[in-house]
């Protein structure tokens, strides 16, 4: 029986596993949502823009583990979802991108919503399809689906013309792929996993360096094992947070720009980094040339280029985490190696006296402002035995929840690390919640982020999705103004949001809960009055705007030259005027 | 350093523009390029002369390697290798030129493919040092148009097998 190409495609997807589509229709894609309406096997859940469907088919991706799957229109359709598509490509997520195409014989033409699809997405997916002929939709869709997947993740992108979904074709899938270009390695060299062996061995300063790869690979019991095994401490960069239990004794917590003083301090005089999973950003190594200096560097990554690509490598390992720990470990307790332990007593004294001389803290004053650090280290005591899903946006609000809110389980944490794209978080957060009902998803916002994709609040009331969004409300693009502070004499050049727009309103009007606080005796309350609500909640919570954020690494600079607190030769800028009179308007002044 | 880089990919659209993305994407340079299909009709060979230190050339094999529509790289200055180029010089050539004119070319072992009488158009084959001494020699007489075909290489068939370096595929290097 021969089917529409719409049909052969929804065929498709329901063989594939797919429960849920994050989408928004045009003219060229009209059949395919046609067919999806006319079957319950596959949820279609309508955004109000296409980086909203792309951001939640990456939080969909990020919580299950499993590819997000995004359905768009051609045009702006497609070239609004090239942002999550890059942001994926950064951090690895599997996400598949179905966009809709003007028909095949108009290609070309500048037609109405035309554009250049594979063209413009070519530089920012893992691969690319253009399907030209029904008959290879099938095909197509498996083999889209086996690349987003498999090897190192990564966004794919499938350009389906209006015709071609419209013709009537066989339906095949097929069971298998086979593509001769493309042979992801999962095995790592036994010979060079001996050579690890033996560096671990003789290591007196090692230290685990963790990336999101960890995450992705399901290595977390693996990595336990492999930590405890050796008693080595474990860093994690911002994608690994939860990889690896936070609260375990072995774990030093986030390192990087704004990574504990003792995770940094332990990477930069380490003798031997053994990179798990990661690949040696800018915003971990610091200043490269001078990037633990004295170490040795074994390197497990799935992707051959992430070796060799920003440092050095002395035992390279191209394989899975997961399979290459297990390797590892094995290897590890057939060599008895209790001696090694005993020889690393000095190395935790070290990292202790480090640990207790700078640990992550903060003050809050019961009658100042409230402190970003208090509200996040609150919503964690609130709700740290719901196991709930984090989504953060991107700027302060993101390095305080990752340094304040401890994931003791992987999946758990969403945040868009490379690319860093400010309203990433309450789609990303939808995305999760739609996989996971009946979980407690919560969204750590700044009031800048947050206003990049609000929209999607509509999403999250018509569809139930009763995500709790926090926003830490400092009227500042806080991150930007920190750094005027610090390296532009305080000059708020185009950093001050004023104070529009009010979010309890704004709630209101999404048809959501609204709740506010804006004093420290008022957090608890609001925290809890969020968690009891089945509705999508904002919560906005006035914070101090001139709070910055510590330990921090200055771009370039070394990982054991960290900033502590407000350099005394910081300039503050002059407080901006609202040039709105709202309500909290007197928030900003009396600060 | 100058690197030849051999490059089997599958032939079919966007390929060659996956490689030139990649290039200018991370900055990497192409010095010159060519491509055609091989005897296996579903797949091309590219040729690719790029520069670049040691570090800068393994990033681009790996990366070249991990594009999905690339079937093998080989780095051939990891072994013995065979170059041509071809270049199509036309020149200017007034009367008393025109002698000079062939008398060059025959010393290329260049031949006249196209005559006018006011101009001559030479094909020249050859490494790449031979093409542009070619040239050069040429130039006092009036170029009037150029074209190369950029080069394409072939690693070189060992003689004795004692003799012989292995050939490194790098795309199954682990």
């Amino acid at each position: 029986m021969k089917l529409t190409g719409a049909e052969i495609f929804v065929e498709c997807l329901k063989r594939e596993g797919v429960k849920t589509i994050f989408g928004l229709p045009g003219g060229v894609v009209l059949k395919i949502f046609d067919v999806l309406h006319q079957q319950k096997d596959i949820e279609v859940i309508l955004t109000r823009h296409e980086a909203g469907a792309g951001h939640m088919a990456e939080g969909y991706a990020k919580a299950t583990g499993k590819p997000g799957v995004a359905l768009v229109t051609s045009g702006p359709g497609m070239t609004n979802v090239v942002t999550p598509l890059v942001d994926a490509y950064m951090d690895s997520v599997p996400i598949v991108v179905f966009t809709g195409q003007v028909p095949t014989h108009l290609i070309g033409n500048d037609a109405f919503q035309e554009a250049d699809n594979v063209g413009i997405s070519r530089p920012c997916t893992k691969y690319n399809f253009l399907v030209k002929d029904v008959n290879d939709m099938g095909q197509i869709v498996k083999e889209a689906f086996y690349i987003a997947t498999t090897g190192r993740p990564g966004p794919v992108l499938v350009d389906i013309p209006k015709d071609v979904a419209m013709n009537k074709g066989e339906f095949r899938y097929p069971d298998r792929v086979y593509i001769r270009g493309y042979n992801p390695t999962y095995e790592g060299n036994k010979w060079q996993i001996k050579q690890a062996v033996e560096a671990i061995q003789k290591a007196r300063k090692p230290i685990i360096y963790v990336g999101g790869g960890a995450i992705f690979s399901n290595a977390q019991a693996e990595l336990l094992e492999f930590a405890e095994l050796t008693q080595i401490p474990v860093d994690m960069t911002l994608m690994a947070l939860g990889a690896f239990p936070g609260s375990h004794a072995l774990s030093l917590g986030m390192m990087g720009m704004h990574g504990s003083y003792a995770s940094n301090m332990a990477v930069h005089f380490s003798d031997l980094v053994i990179a798990v999973g990661a690949r040696f950003d800018d915003r971990v190594t610091g200043k490269v040339s001078e990037f633990c200096p004295e170490a040795k560097v074994i390197h497990i990554d799935i992707d051959p280029t992430s070796i060799r690509k920003n440092v050095h490598v002395d035992i390279p390992i191209v394989g899975d985490v997961k399979t290459v720990l297990q390797e590892l470990n094995a290897m590890l307790k057939a060599t008895p190696n209790g001696h090694s332990i005993e020889q690393r007593k000095p190395w935790w004294n070290q990292i202790n006296d480090w640990k207790a001389k700078h640990p992550l803290t903060y003050v809050q004053p019961p009658d100042a402002m409230i402190k970003p650090q208090y509200v996040i280290d609150r919503i964690y005591q609130f709700t740290k035995d719901k196991d709930p899903i984090v989504s953060t946006d991107v700027g302060q609000h993101q390095m305080w929840a990752a340094q304040h809110f401890v994931l003791n389980k992987p999946h758990r944490w969403l945040t868009s690390g490379g690319l860093g794209t400010m309203g990433f978080g309450m789609p990303a957060a939808l995305g999760a919640q739609a996989a996971f009902r009946d979980k407690l998803v919560l969204c750590i916002a700044g009031d800048g982020s947050f206003q990049m994709n609000m929209q999607e609040m509509a999403t999250a009331v018509v569809n139930k999705l009763p995500v709790k969004v926090f926003v830490l409300n400092n009227h500042f693009h806080g991150m930007v103004r920190q750094w005027q502070d610090l390296f532009y004499e305080g000059r708020y050049a185009s950093s001050y949001l004023d104070t529009v727009p009010d979010f309890v309103k704004l709630a209101e009007a999404f048809n959501a809960v609204g709740l506010r606080a804006k004093k420290v005796e008022e957090v608890d309350g609001v925290i809890k009055e969020a968690l009891k609500t089945d509705k999508p909640v904002i919560v906005d919570i006035e914070v101090d705007p001139y709070e910055n954020c510590y330990p921090m690494i200055p771009a370039g600079g070394c990982n054991h030259e960290m900033i502590l607190e407000d350099p005394p030769e910081m300039k503050r800028g002059e407080k901006p005027v609202p040039k709105v009179a709202g309500e909290d308007k007197d928030a900003v002044l009396t600060a | 350093m100058e690197h030849i880089i051999s490059v089997l990919v599958e032939n079919k659209f966007g390929v060659l523009s996956r490689v030139a993305n990649l290039f200018s994407g991370r900055g990497y340079n192409i010095e010159s390029l060519s491509v055609a299909p091989t005897l296996d009709p579903s797949m091309s060979m590219m040729t690719i002369v790029t520069r670049g230190d040691d570090k800068i050339i393994e990033q681009i094999v790996k990366q070249l390697n991990k594009l999905i529509d690339i079937i093998k790289v080989v780095d051939l200055n990891e072994t013995e290798f065979v170059e041509r180029e071809t270049a199509l010089i036309k020149i200017h050539t007034r009367q008393e030129d025109r002698a000079e004119a062939l008398r060059i070319a025959d010393i290329f072992r260049g031949k006249v493919v196209d005559s006018t009488p006011t101009t001559y158009t030479i094909e020249v084959t050859g490494d790449v040092r031979k093409v542009e001494a070619c040239i050069d020699l040429l130039q006092p007489l009036g170029i009037k148009e150029l074209v190369r075909t950029g080069r394409v290489a072939i690693a070189r068939e060992p003689v004795r097998q004692a003799a012989a370096q292995p050939r490194r595929v790098l795309k199954e290097e682990k």
